[in-house]
């Protein structure tokens, strides 16, 4: 395939219905609307299943209904659309079928704005649904990053029959990049033994997050928590720069992550030793590396687009064996490179401290400076 | 005089498409009626291997239990979105909702307008028992003015609490909607008003004819604190003269009907 000028969303769409996407239940919210269009003629053209649903609660049931066929199918939403499909999302888990999930993050919290920002972190990886499951979020930074991943979470929902998420944002999802799509897989059916498609020359099969029996719901816990340790073991995606002989890293995901790749390429061409951690699975966060990275250096940098969502987790993982700082844009703002720059000097020109809080630093400065 | 010929000859036997689990709901529930029906009419027209249910929560929340086909359970008032996922991804398969009056007339209230209002090829069938069964009776948008339940002890107030919500009249205004009736599960002429009215539901889904709902009068003995006798009598003597049965829409197509 021919690389082409491709925008974010609708590459996307593209890339599922080439991932063999069966079909698609959507509902408008801007910035991840594209989707919607794009599929509205693009599925029915192909004889796919799609429907404009009465809202994000109708979309991701519709999408619950048509996983439990065992077909490949998707629904894509942006943040408060996200939060309205959580209910839907833990049945999903709880039922153990396979699902994707597009989040094309926008700025919050509540109504919040179209502008692109990472609020969605905590409701993606932490669960904002009730009870103990997870779903593997991937976080591209690229056009040519959401096709492939989109392409992968259909492989990695079907594989552990799990919930896959391409967190995006409004930035890349509306952005324009030369990029290759796949080619296009067949459409079908999983092989399964639990999808329900009628129960033609079989016993019946039944499909259900419910387990009165309280130690049969335990086990199906433990069954997804399992499941969730092979995802760990196996799927954990990062993408490192420049590290080998860092002095110092810089933490961020998708757009936080490519603006602050700017920043870091500039910072080098100054002399300063400094490198990149871009987890691209950040669920299952690749903690083992993040570990092995703050060993080597002497202080890291998280940068995100929202208030530390993933600074928890990093300072969980690296627990206090490195010097911390944060810097963040929120509310749809999106950061600069050279604003990104600043903290890395910040960074390298000390004094570095693993007392306090690097959120509380980030915010004292944030206050000051706007 | 000669004796009527019943040794060896089947007058009444479990349908293929009920499982032999013996059921959770309370003595006299008419929920048990109401599977039995759908039961006879998926065997009659041979049409278990083809069907998936989709159970929703509530009494029936375990109907998958019972039914000897495929089946699916959805969350609280999203059956007809699941349904819908499920009928566009397989649309030759016969898919239908069963839902309590709490599921569907209350939480669910935007599924089921939209499933009928986009004509979705789907079968509902809509258990009236004017209260939440599974939770203990609370007030449900069906229950009718006056009735005490356990969040309307003095009588539904009509000034504080609303008023309840007639759905196969609203349903029926929907162009989407090809076929809409009410019945009542109170005595055996009407049990098989009921099953003619399922039946029909089934072959307007089977003939692609578009979206098919069967309201079905209940009853909640346990609920209602009656036995099932005097609740049959409340049924007929309160529910049905403001639940009136009938055909609410009989779309062209499907009055053309012939099986
Ligand atoms: C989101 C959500 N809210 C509340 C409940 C609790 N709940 C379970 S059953 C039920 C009532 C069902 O009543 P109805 O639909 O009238 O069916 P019936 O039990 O009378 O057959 C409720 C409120 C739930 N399971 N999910
Ligand atoms: S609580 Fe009411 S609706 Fe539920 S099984 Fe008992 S009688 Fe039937």
């Amino acid at each position: 395939m021919a690389r082409q000028l491709l925008k974010g969303n609708e590459a996307v769409a593209e890339a599922a219905v080439r991932a063999g996407l069966q079909s698609y239940f959507g509902y408008p919210i801007t910035p991840q609307t594209e989707l919607l269009e794009y599929l509205s003629h693009r599925m029915p053209e192909l004889g796919r299943g799609f429907v404009q649903a009465e809202s994000e609660l109708g979309a991701v049931n519709m999408v619950y209904g048509a996983a439990c066929t065992g077909a490949r199918t998707m629904s894509s939403s942006s943040s408060p659309g996200v939060s309205l499909m959580l209910e839907g999302l833990s049945y999903i888990a709880g039922t153990e079928l396979p699902a994707v999930l597009v989040d094309v993050m926008r700025g919050g919290p509540g109504l919040g704005n179209i502008s692109p920002s990472q609020q969605d972190y905590n409701q993606i990886v932490h669960g904002g649904g009730h009870g103990d499951f997870k779903m593997i979020a991937l976080a591209p930074c690229s056009v040519q990053e959401s096709i492939d991943l989109t392409v992968l979470a259909f492989d990695l929902a079907e594989k552990y029959r799990s919930i896959a998420v391409v967190l995006t944002d409004g930035s890349i999802g509306q952005m324009m990049e030369p990029a290759e799509l796949p080619e296009m897989r067949p459409v079908k059916f999983m092989d399964t033994d639990w999808a329900v498609r009628g129960a033609e020359g079989r016993d019946r099969r039944f499909l259900s997050s419910i387990y009165l029996d309280p130690p049969q719901e335990e086990q199906a816990n433990l069954r997804m928590a399992r499941r969730w340790e092979e995802i760990e073991a196996n799927e954990v995606r990062f993408k490192e720069y420049y590290l080998d002989d860092a002095d110092f890293a810089v933490v961020g995901f998708g757009s936080a992550g490519r603006i602050a790749l700017s920043a870091v390429r500039q910072a080098r061409a100054e002399g300063i030793k400094v490198g990149l951690l871009r987890p691209i699975t950040v669920n299952p966060f690749p903690a083992k590396v993040l570990k092995e990275v703050a060993k080597k250096v002497q202080g890291m940098l998280v940068v995100e687009m929202n208030a530390g969502q993933m600074l928890d987790d990093v300072i969980r993982i690296t627990n206090n064996c490195v010097p911390i700082e944060f810097f963040a844009r929120l509310g749809g703002v999106m950061p600069f490179p050279e604003e990104v720059l600043v903290e890395i000097h910040r960074l390298a020109k000390g004094p570095l401290t693993t007392e306090g809080d690097p959120r509380s630093r980030w915010l004292k400065r944030a206050s000051a400076a706007r | 005089m000669v004796a009527p010929e019943t040794q060896g000859q089947k007058v009444y036997s479990r349908p293929e498409s009920l499982t032999v689990t013996p059921t959770h709901y309370c003595p006299g529930c008419t929920h048990g009626v109401a599977h039995r029906l759908v039961a006879e009419v998926i065997d009659e027209m041979k049409l278990r291997e083809r069907t998936i249910g989709v159970a929703s929560v509530g009494c029936s929340v375990f109907a998958y239990n019972y039914f000897d086909f495929d089946f699916v359970q959805s969350p609280h008032g999203r059956a007809p979105a699941m349904a819908t996922g499920v009928k566009r991804t397989l649309p030759d398969k016969i898919v239908f909702t069963y839902q309590g009056d709490g599921d569907l007339a209350s939480i669910g209230m935007g599924e089921i307008v939209h499933a009928a209002a986009r004509g979705e090829n789907i079968t509902v069938i809509f258990v009236n028992n004017t209260n939440y069964g599974m939770t203990g009776g609370q007030m449900a948008p069906t229950t009718l003015p006056g009735q005490k339940t356990s969040t309307s002890v003095n009588g539904r107030d009509v000034e504080t609490q609303g008023f309840p919500i007639r759905a196969s009249e609203l349903i029926a205004t929907l162009d989407g909607a090809s076929y809409v009736v009410r019945r009542s599960l109170n005595d055996p002429k009407n049990i098989r008003q009921a099953k003619k009215a399922l039946r029909t539901a089934f072959e307007v889904q089977q003939r692609g004819l578009g979206f098919s709902f069967v309201e079905l009068l209940s009853i909640c003995p346990t609920n209602w604190g009656m036995t099932p006798t005097q609740s049959i009598q409340w049924l007929e003597e309160k529910m049905m003269p403001f639940y009136q049965l009938g055909d609410y829409k009989i779309s062209q197509a499907v009055a053309g009907l012939k099986f």
